[in-house]
């Protein structure tokens, strides 16, 4: 198993090296079919695994591996997998060859920008770095070395960072920036922090090391002023990644100029590393801290709740709005991680999993809406479910699993991290269970002002030969909001026709997903499970919740 | 050594010297070749000479360190050839081999940059179809490489007969064997005023090679002139804090210095008053913050292969040299007045990092990095532990090479008239050629310090050292100047990827062989280093300073 741990992370590598050869020799198309096939093995192989892996194993990670890399600061490249981070990977393996067939094979990629010969850019470029990012993530979520894990943290930013700026909307050099800075940041935050661990081992355990199970030794003789300072560091990156509220301003940028599969990915997966990042690493190493600031953690996640969710329901922009969606989860799993259960730590930890294919689902029918209309304004659609009532259907059931509607797979996690939540912090648990009904509002709300009622906006009927007439019908006081009618001709003027099968084929396997994981959420939770009893006890609390799921 | 008797002390160890005696016999012989030579024949012949030179002596250097000979000192105690000195001399000769490559190539812009007198070229290259390029025998001054007249004087002389012009200013590389001398006595100079004479021996040809550009010659020339007097006003510091130091201890021996201040008690003024002009000499030449301020200018103006050469070699000796008197001079009182070092290390990544933001030309831009950088370096310094010492050695190494590849690059970039400096004259670079936009956005991600290139792995190496040190607050302030710092590397990456070319942009040279193994070899050993740097790590770490 750890052979194929090994090969989990340099599969994606050696496509992406393939791709990038293959595009600069001119042979785009080559390169998306052949990045596919890899992510396809690679999902592959992850399903191999997830069989292989044994939920009842005593030891805390599996398929390990270590090959010394810098002898003279103890770092070793050194991979195992625990159920959390094997949750993640397979979310990431799930996520990729989706992304990479909706950029590839579907009309996506017409929403690039001009290259430098004034052609859209071809997909070939954004498949080799979607490649190359998901064997940096995936040895990211694998790393059982500090060391590896900082550097996968910072060298994933490289290839996020020319998804965007290469391929994003008007912004995207902006928002590239911004989204690189922000993080490179908080990884030299971070990078003190792991300096400052490094330098605490070496002079308390002899040696200095950056092995992740050494550090976690560490942990019980560090004094906890010290585990303080070092928590902050890590803390601070991982908050900007997460994001939670106060460090959260890159993300809307970020997600609304990033390229529809970028965003995916983004949001789905790459700031999981923040989330992850408590989990692994701040919990385990730093349990005294990790109590005493808990309530910090625990305000800003049910700020984020709020502020999310607010937020959400005033964007104008449909990516900005999915963003915002995800602001508002990410403080609900931090809460869940921070309030100490096993309940409620599993519940995030399935949220990490659940949130991704929801947001995943979400971003890609708003990116399949957007690249009909040519716009990602709210304000710009109406009454979409009339001509393309499976694409209205398709972003009601992504609408439903992000408002956690019961049989969909997000309330299952939301749920668990409310009950698991409750008997230790009653008061945050209460207040981010109003969250729940703002999600209820964003959703809706944008749901309703852009598939239900009469054709209207620019992006539908507007815009085109008829531009004018459509205006002239739309127009005056009494416009069509409060009229249930469509104006004469409405449909035969409106610009765009429904989901492609290739589309549907897309969105399916999500689909799936969310209504089998709403159902049958207990093959993932019995992954995740033992993961998070370890996290429990490296952290030391008791869990306030019994054996048979009553608070004590 | 105290004990050593003075016969062992003045029997000449060849083997240990061995490197720095090919260098500067090498820079004399090379001075003849200049003599002997006609003209036509000398380019070709001295660039061979010197990088074999500097190759042998490199072989020289492996050799002693591989061998297992001990540390010694020679020359009476003058110089000390010890681990971290090998390193020292290792670094500074593997940093001149591209930096010679780069000055000899002529295929950048027509010439070179030295060519002796570009406008005769220029006229010369109209009348290449009017008969064969023959050797001259005008009566045109050589050797002299302060002959800022020359054109005006050949003009005089040169008569209604067409002449060819000579090819170029072949004297550089005694110029860079003399000044490479002097790096590497500086570096190993075991009392104060040995490291004096070696200082001005490195100095003196830096300066005339800084003013030899034949392009732009004002700014060149003003380069040179700023450097020289800031150079020889910072030698006087150093001069007067070697005379204070003597007037402490009674010798300028750099370990008896140290076994006075750990003698019996006596007033310390003068020894800190030594130190602290002594040390305004030597982070003037290491570019130091707030001693930097000859640096941007004298890294725009000077011919950029100078500049590389510069930036890379000058740093390594400085800091070697602040390296050795931190650790064997000062190492038993670095209580007593390494706060005040903590704040010139702030100043300067402070300075570096937000002058750097202003900077809208690339070549002062990589000015104000260095000086930030060097706030990077004196924090490895300013740990006087075996950590500190790999390390700093270390980052020396890794920011040397980057350093040559980054200017190496950088003088590709053609506007008409000479480089494009303008930042600019990058937008869209990609588009025009890949190669040199990926090679340049790497060596920069390098020096924001992104991991898997030797920029991190120096930065760790010396932060780490730092911290374990007790300056937590130092390191602090260099993560943060780092973070702030990226921002102004990430700016010519956002302009070389995602901005347009402007029509009249500047065009791309297409490197000649010599320009392109430098350039290859510098973004090859920032990968190496970032990737695997553990040999590089173990010799950096094999001894410590020998007193």
């Amino acid at each position: 198993m750890s052979a194929l741990v090994i090969v989990l992370v340099l599969l994606p590598l050696v496509g992406a090296t393939v791709c990038g050869v293959l595009v600069k020799g001119g042979r785009d198309a080559t390169a998306r079919s052949a990045g596919f096939a890899v992510s396809l093995v690679e999902l592959v192989l992850v399903a191999v695994i997830w069989g292989l892996f044994d939920p009842s194993a005593p030891t805390r990670f599996q398929g390990e591996s270590s090959v010394e890399w810098i002898p003279a600061f103890g770092v070793s490249f050194a991979l195992g997998l625990d159920g959390i981070a094997l949750a993640m990977i397979a979310l990431l393996a799930v996520l990729v060859p989706i992304v990479i067939a909706y950029t590839s094979f579907t009309r996506a990629a017409e929403r690039f920008p001009d290259g430098p010969d004034g052609e859209p850019r071809g997909a070939g470029g954004f498949v080799a770095l979607m490649l190359s990012l998901q064997g940096v993530l995936v040895a990211l979520f694998a790393a059982t070395d500090v060391f590896v894990f900082y550097v996968m943290f910072e060298v994933m930013l490289v290839p996020m960072y020319f998804i965007i700026g290469r391929f994003g909307g008007a912004r995207r050099q902006y928002a590239a920036v911004k989204f690189f800075l922000y993080s490179f940041l908080g990884g030299l935050i971070m990078l003190g922090s792991v300096i400052g661990i490094y330098v605490a081992s070496g002079t308390r355990l002899g040696a200095a090391t950056f092995d992740w199970a050494e550090l976690q030794r560490l942990a019980a003789q560090l004094p906890e002023s010290t585990q303080i300072f070092l928590f902050l560091g890590f803390f601070a990156a991982f908050a900007i990644k997460a994001p939670l509220v106060p460090l959260h301003t890159w993300l809307p940028d970020a997600g609304a100029q990033a390229p529809i599969g970028g965003g995916v990915i983004l949001v789905g997966v790459l700031d999981k590393v923040g989330v992850f990042g408590f989990l692994r690493y701040c919990l385990p190493l730093f349990p005294l801290a990790s109590q005493t600031l808990a309530p910090l953690v625990l305000v800003l996640s049910v700020i984020g709740v709020l502020y999310g969710a607010l937020l959400a329901a005033m964007q104008t922009d449909m990516k900005r709005f999915v963003s915002y969606t995800s602001i508002a989860h990410f403080g609900f799993i931090g809460l869940g991680i921070f309030a100490f259960s096993q309940q409620s730590v599993a519940g995030s930890a399935l949220y990490m999993v659940n949130h991704g294919i929801s947001t995943a689902m979400l971003f890609l029918v708003v990116g399949m809406l957007a690249a009909r209309g040519g716009s990602t304004q709210i304000a710009d659609y109406g009454g979409v479910g009339k001509i393309a009532p499976v694409l209205a259907g398709l972003f009601l059931v992504a609408g439903l699993t992000t408002l956690s509607l019961p049989g969909t797979n997000s309330f299952v996690s939301e749920f668990l991290v409310l009950l698991g939540s409750w008997p230790r912090e009653p008061v945050y648990t209460v207040i981010a269970t109003v969250g729940i009904i703002f999600a209820a509002l964003y959703v809706l709300w944008v749901y309703q002002r852009t598939m239900t009622g009469p054709l209207r906006g620019e992006a539908v009927v507007g815009g085109g030969p008829g531009a004018a007439t459509a205006r002239a019908l739309a127009g005056g006081p009494g416009f069509s909001d409060t009229v249930d009618t469509d104006p004469p001709d409405a449909t035969r003027r409106a610009r765009f026709g429904d989901l492609s099968g290739r589309e549907i084929g897309v969105l399916a396997p999500l689909v799936l997903l969310i209504f089998l994981l709403g159902f049958f959420p207990q093959p993932v939770l019995d992954v995740i499970n033992p993961a998070v009893s370890a996290t429990m006890s490296e952290v030391g609390v008791a869990d306030p919740v019994g054996p048979n799921g009553v608070a004590r | 050594m105290g004990s050593q008797s003075f016969s062992d002390a003045l029997g000449v160890d060849y083997g240990a010297l061995a490197p720095l005696l090919i260098v500067l016999g090498g820079a004399c012989v090379s001075v003849l070749l200049e003599a002997v030579l006609p003209r036509v024949r000398r380019r070709s012949v001295q660039l061979v000479f010197s990088l074999a030179v500097v190759v042998v002596a490199l072989a020289a250097v492996i050799i002693r360190a591989t061998s297992g000979a001990g540390d010694v000192v020679v020359l009476a105690g003058s110089l000390s050839v010890d681990a971290p000195g090998l390193f020292l001399w290792g670094t500074l000769l593997a940093l001149a081999v591209p930096s010679v490559l780069m000055l000899a190539d002529r295929s950048v812009e027509p010439g070179g940059v030295f060519v002796a007198d570009p406008e005769a070229l220029a006229e010369a290259q109209e009348r290449v179809g009017a008969g064969s390029l023959r050797s001259t025998s005008s009566g045109l001054p050589s050797g002299t490489g302060t002959d800022t007249h020359g054109v005006v004087g050949r003009r005089g002389g040169a008569g209604p007969e067409p002449t060819t012009p000579p090819e170029m200013h072949t004297e550089i590389f005694p110029f860079v064997l003399f000044a490479l001398g002097g790096m590497l006595a500086f570096s190993a100079a075991n009392d104060l005023l040995t490291m004096f004479v070696a200082l001005e021996v490195l100095s003196l040809p830096l300066y005339l090679l800084c003013g030899l550009a034949r392009r732009r010659r004002l700014l060149s020339q003003e380069a040179a002139v700023k450097y020289f007097l800031l150079g020889a006003f910072a030698s006087a510091f150093f001069l007067y804090g070697v005379a204070l130091l003597y007037g402490y201890a009674g010798s300028v021996r750099l370990a008896d210095i140290a076994a006075s201040a750990a003698g019996p008690l006596r007033s310390d003024a003068l020894l800190f008053a030594g130190l602290a002009l002594l040390v305004v000499g030597l982070m003037f030449k290491a570019s130091v913050g707030p001693f930097h301020t000859w640096t941007p200018d004298v890294y725009q103006g000077a011919p950029t292969p100078v500049t590389a050469f510069m930036a890379a070699c000058t740093k390594v000796a400085a800091f070697g040299a602040i390296l050795r008197v931190f650790t064997v001079a000062f190492g038993t009182t670095a209580l007593e007045w390494r706060g005040v070092l903590w704040a010139v290390a702030i100043a300067s990544m402070v300075i570096g990092t937000v002058l750097g933001i202003t900077q809208t030309d690339l070549k002062r831009m990589v000015a104000y990095s260095s000086v930030a950088h060097a706030g990077f370096i004196l924090i490895g310094c300013l740990a006087i532990t075996p950590a500190g010492l790999s390390g700093t050695l270390f980052y020396l190494l890794a920011y040397g090479f980057t350093t040559i590849a980054i200017l190496g690059l950088v003088s590709l970039v053609r506007s008409g008239d000479g480089e494009a400096g303008h930042l600019s004259g990058y937008a869209g670079l990609a588009q025009r050629s890949p190669v040199v936009a990926a090679a340049l956005s790497f060596c920069l991600l390098a020096l924001a310090g992104v991991p898997l290139t030797s920029g991190f792995t120096a930065k760790f190496a010396v932060f780490s050292a730092g911290l374990a040190d007790g300056m937590a607050p130092l390191v602090i302030v260099g993560l943060v100047c780092s973070a702030i710092a990226a921002f102004f590397y990430l700016r010519v990456i956002v302009l070389m990827y995602f901005s347009d070319p402007a029509p009249d942009g500047p065009t791309v040279s297409l490197p000649g062989p010599m320009t392109t193994v430098a350039i290859t070899l510098g973004v090859a050993v920032t990968l190496l280093l970032g990737v695997l740097p553990t040999a590089a790590l173990e010799w950096a770490g094999a001894g410590t300073f020998l007193g």
